[in-house]
């Protein structure tokens, strides 16, 4: 130990350990005080008319509001997945049904189930304002869980064969298995689900903190309500304060959460050799190191573990066949209240289906194709310009270097945020909203397309371009037969989230409350938004099923036959 | 050693099919198999024999379609109580470490801390592991992972344990070594393990380990001669007995339909009722392959061990008896008691160019009947194209769908090579323009 370079060292080890414990507590202490807080604002009279403030003073609560129900919301879809996921790949009898359902939950847009679930929720708690709350939180849920769940179904499915059997021929009790197998299997996966997820959030809870319904007015304090109160106001300085503090809450969040996470899931990779690159993360190093969370680990995290995974001394495994037996009957249960709701909620669709008259079925069809059409619209143009922006970062790193991160942080604006602002603009142009609504779409769809195309481009093997290169490819040529059928998979997967993305923004693009007025325009958006708000609950129900049934048909006429070209044709791995 | 009197483990009539009970596929015919204590089994055979499938079905890790496996002589279900297995792909848990990975089985069985602690040391160390305890498995060598799995495998105490190709993921050399190793630890009497089970492909690997080798034949798996080999040990690779081993079991193995004559020291049973499938499969190899046998056979004046071919190109019998058989059932190569001889047509093949070459491998080719099949209903049709779903068909009722469609990939490759028919992106069969018409017209009309 005479080397002074090692002394000095471990000297300056202990200094971080110390600063990183005092952060921990500091950060601890607030958060206690956080939940204080906003237990007491939750559990509080309900404000009729919330008044939202316009000072950038007000915006840290305002955002502190939001990340509660972001984060609430998260949690809550993160048990829900994991646990739906566990039971679909666990039980065949309930396997396919469960996936089914996952398949077709994920395709309806779920901001048609904003306006009721909103006024279910809220006449549940008239007087609190946790109703409110809660509504929101449920439909941030509802749009984030789907993708969550199944990912760790498919995560569980996938476990390599062998590593279930060493489980098997251990017979490690149904905890351990999950502990030690399952749950590392699917934590990857999980964790880039939940960025997802967590984005998709943002851009739901943005429209939630603006709802206005009839002459109910559930604003919610928060970021997205900061923002429309300016734009409503023309309140310039107000609007760049409020995507200022927003796109800092996303960065923050980005830093503090998601990079450490993906850091620490790296342990979880299946691959049995240690891969090159990595991604480091700062904060997760600082953690690791601080004298508190090895207590953690030491005192809470340790002796739990040892308690779940540790069979108990004396219990023997029971065998597979006795169990079957009282699954079959909570199996056949189900399937009997099943069957005698789902016939139940038919009939009573259809008889509120019968009051629907010819002429209002054709408007509805007639909107179908007016949104059909934006959807469409949109995608045409973000093809028409991401495409050639993206092959052009994708192939020059230099470029990338400056463009990725850029587009990053302007895709993490949540486009239900952008919303107002772009609604003023339009006002102040004197455009209408048939063609806005275009552009809303477009905002919040155009960087699927991006950055799928960026990640197409940057796949493409250098090799094969050097080969259009010393073949001197035309310029036509080198697109035809490299950089298209190259970027192609990624295309198609970008243009899928898009188009789902776009319906889901038809529902607030078409109809909107600004400035104290209801823009609104042909589609079938604008007659879900309208149908809720006049308390036409025929007319939202026949809106909701044409879009969902128009949404399922065009992913298996369209998106599945492509999806199976990328797969077999297109393919650059083989 | 030989076996006492009473089986482990014992086998009675097991099957195993998959499928409707209408066209159910068989994997593996009724097969009796004891394990006795004392002994290392090692069961042999081509992939697709069942090796691995018999080897779940013994340790409980799957159930026989019918038939049923005795744990000392009772029904087993789920896992038997006290076997392991080591895997061929390791099979540890990447995020826990090394002694994590050993001390999993015991918490499996609710063993406290430090006694644990103190059994997946000592085992650790007995496999020349200490230190590593604290490492993750990604961070150790091929061969210090396998020594993980003899552990966490180990650690528990099995009665008998269960290795599937263990050695088949790690090189030469390190799977020589731990292959010793184990011995070692067997003859030593340094594990408490009282019989061994061992799965593999590699023929002197058996006969090296074990004292009883069942071959199994395939189609569907069934046993094909099972017996002992009573050589001390170390058993030294150049002495004439264990060369007359290697020799039978390589004949039993390149001859489907050789009733195994009892060769050395032999307790053979010959299977009973080797039930052969209705409709012939082909062998996985590719055309290049085949043209490489015949060229190699062609230097060596057309006849040769396939042994020796085996041993010359590093060939494991997985990799070389696909290509022998393919070759034999394109008339090219005859192949008897284990030697491999060039036909007058092999012969030719292999002084011919590429051109000819393709020409006598359409004419072969005829003789395979899935190619004949295929051709014939493509020639017969107005536009020379059929849906791959036609074929998958026919396949369905005799495979399983990945074997089916295993059968026409392979089938593809030679038709392409033979250029007498081909598949698109969306998996059409056709035969192309400029493909020589009198190929089809010929089987057309017969």
């Amino acid at each position: 130990m005479a080397f002074p370079q090692l002394a000095r060292s471990l000297i300056r080890q202990r200094d971080w350990s110390i600063l990183v414990d005092l952060l921990v507590f500091a950060v601890i202490v607030a958060g206690i005080y956080a939940v204080m807080a906003t237990v007491r604002y939750w559990m509080g009279v309900a404000t009729p008319h919330v008044h939202i403030s316009r000072s950038p003073a007000a915006l840290p609560v305002y955002a502190f509001y939001s990340l509660v129900r972001m984060a609430v919301a998260y949690l809550l879809s993160l048990v829900f997945a994991v646990s739906y996921g566990y039971i679909a790949a666990n039980n065949r009898r309930v396997e396919m049904v469960m996936i089914a359902v996952l398949d077709i939950l994920q395709s309806i847009p779920v901001l048609s189930f904003l306006p009721p679930v909103m006024l279910s929720i809220v006449a549940l708690f008239p007087t609190r304002q946790v109703g409110v709350e809660l509504g929101s939180i449920v439909l941030i849920f509802t749009g984030q869980v789907w993708n969550m769940a199944f990912s760790f179904y498919s995560s569980l499915k996938s476990i390599p064969r062998e590593l279930r059997e060493a489980a098997a021929i251990n017979r490690f009790s149904a905890m351990q298995r999950f502990i030690e197998l399952e749950l590392p299997f699917g934590t990857i996966g999980l964790v880039w689900n939940s960025i997802v997820s967590v984005a998709g959030g943002w851009f739901f809870l943005m429209a939630c903190e603006m709802f206005v319904l009839g002459n109910h007015d559930f604003r919610l304090p928060g970021l997205g309500s900061y923002l429309q109160t300016a734009a409503s106001a023309g309140d310039t300085a107000g609007i760049l304060w409020g995507l200022g503090a927003m796109v800092a809450v996303i960065v923050l969040i980005d830093q503090l959460i998601w990079r450490p996470a993906i850091a620490w899931s790296e342990k979880f990779k299946i691959e049995q050799v240690e891969s090159a690159s990595e991604v480091n993360s700062p904060i997760l190093h600082l953690l690791r190191n601080s004298d508190v969370s090895r207590w953690v680990q030491k005192r809470a995290v340790g002796p739990l573990r040892e308690r779940l995974t540790t069979r108990a001394p004396g219990a023997t495994a029971v065998p597979a066949s006795r169990t079957g037996n009282r699954g079959r009957i909570v199996g056949l249960a189900v399937l009997l209240a099943l069957a005698v709701i789902v016939p139940y909620l038919l009939v009573k669709a259809a008889l509120l289906l019968k009051g629907l008259n010819a002429a209002e079925l054709v408007a509805t069809l007639r909107a179908a194709g007016a949104s059909f059409g934006r959807v469409a619209a949109s995608l045409a143009i973000a093809s028409l310009w991401a495409i050639p922006a993206g092959v052009a970062i994708g192939s020059n790193p230099r470029l990338a270097k400056i463009a990725q991160p850029l587009a990053q942080i302007a895709a993490s604006v949540p486009a239900t945020a952008l919303f107002p602002v772009v609604l003023l603009g339009l006002v102040r142009l004197g455009g209408g909203l048939g063609v806005g609504s275009i552009v809303l779409m477009l905002l919040g769809t155009q960087w699927y397309v991006l950055f799928n195309v960026i990640a197409g481009a940057t796949a493409i093997p250098t090799e094969l371009r050097e080969a259009a290169s010393v073949f001197r490819f035309t310029r036509w040529q080198r697109w035809r037969t490299l950089v298209l059928p190259g970027i192609f998979p990624y295309l198609v997967t970008g243009l899928v989230t898009a188009s789902g993305g776009a319906w889901n923004a038809s529902i607030v693009a078409e109809y909107f409350h600004f400035q104290g007025k209801t823009m609104s325009t042909l589609g079938l958006g604008a007659q879900i938004s309208a149908a809720t708000d006049s308390g036409n609950s025929e007319q939202l129900l026949v809106s909701t099923i044409v879009m969902a049934m128009l949404v399922v048909s065009v992913n298996r006429l369209v998106w599945r036959p492509m999806y199976r070209l990328a797969e077999s044709r297109f393919r650059l791995d083989s | 050693m030989t076996p006492t009197a009473e089986a482990i483990i014992q086998a009675r009539a097991i099957e195993k099919f998959y499928g409707p009970p209408e066209a159910r596929i068989q994997v593996l015919a009724a097969t009796d198999l004891a394990v006795y204590p004392g002994e290392i089994l090692a069961l042999l055979g081509p992939s697709g024999s069942g090796k691995s499938t018999m080897l779940r079905m013994l340790s409980g890790l799957a159930s026989p379609s019918s038939g049923e496996v005795l744990w000392h002589g009772r029904p087993v279900v789920g896992p038997c109580p006290n076997v392991s297995i080591v895997f061929q792909s390791f099979a540890l848990f990447p995020w826990l470490t090394v002694l994590d990975n050993v001390e999993a089985p015991l918490k499996a069985r609710g063993i406290g801390e430090p006694e644990r602690m103190k059994r997946a040391l000592r085992i650790l160390d007995s496999v020349g592991l200490d230190g590593f305890e604290q490492a993750y498995p990604k961070e150790l060598s091929g061969g210090m992972k396998q020594r993980v799995g003899f552990a966490r495998a180990l650690v528990v105490e099995p009665e008998v344990l269960f290795m599937d190709e263990p050695f088949s993921a790690l090189d030469v050399l390190t799977a020589e070594n731990l292959r010793s190793e184990l011995l070692e630890l067997w003859e030593g009497k340094k594990m408490p393990t009282r019989a061994v089970f061992i799965v593999t492909h590699n023929i002197e690997e058996a006969v090296t380990l074990a004292d009883r080798v069942v071959v199994l034949g395939k189609n569907p798996g069934h046993v094909r001669t099972d017996f002992r080999v009573a050589m001390q040990r170390p058993r030294d690779r150049q002495d004439p007995p264990f060369h007359e081993a290697v020799d039978y079991i390589y004949r039993v193995l390149t001859q489907p339909d050789l009733v195994p004559t009892p060769q050395p020291e032999p307790e053979a049973v010959p299977a009973a009722g080797a039930a052969r499938a209705k409709y012939p499969m082909m062998p996985h190899a590719r055309p290049g392959g085949i043209a490489g046998l015949l060229e190699l056979l062609a230097d060596r004046e057309g006849r040769d061990e396939i042994h020796h071919l085996a041993d010359d190109l590093a060939f494991e019998i997985d990799d070389l008896l696909p290509i022998v058989e393919a070759a034999s059932l394109l008339g090219f190569i005859h192949v008897k008691e284990g030697y491999a001889e060039l036909t007058p047509e092999g012969q030719r093949f292999a002084d011919a160019g590429i051109l000819r070459r393709k020409e006598l491998f359409r004419v072969a080719a005829e003789r395979v009947p899935l190619i004949r099949q295929i051709n014939r209903a493509l020639a017969n049709k107005a536009d020379h194209s059929m849906p791959a779903d036609f074929f998958h068909d026919l396949l369905d009722e005799h495979f399983s769908e990945e074997e089916a469609e295993r059968q026409l990939e392979t089938a593809v490759t030679w038709g392409r090579y033979a250029e007498l028919f081909d598949r698109d992106s969306s998996g059409r069969f056709f035969i192309p323009e400029e493909a020589p018409q009198t190929a089809g017209d010929e089987v057309g009309s017969r």
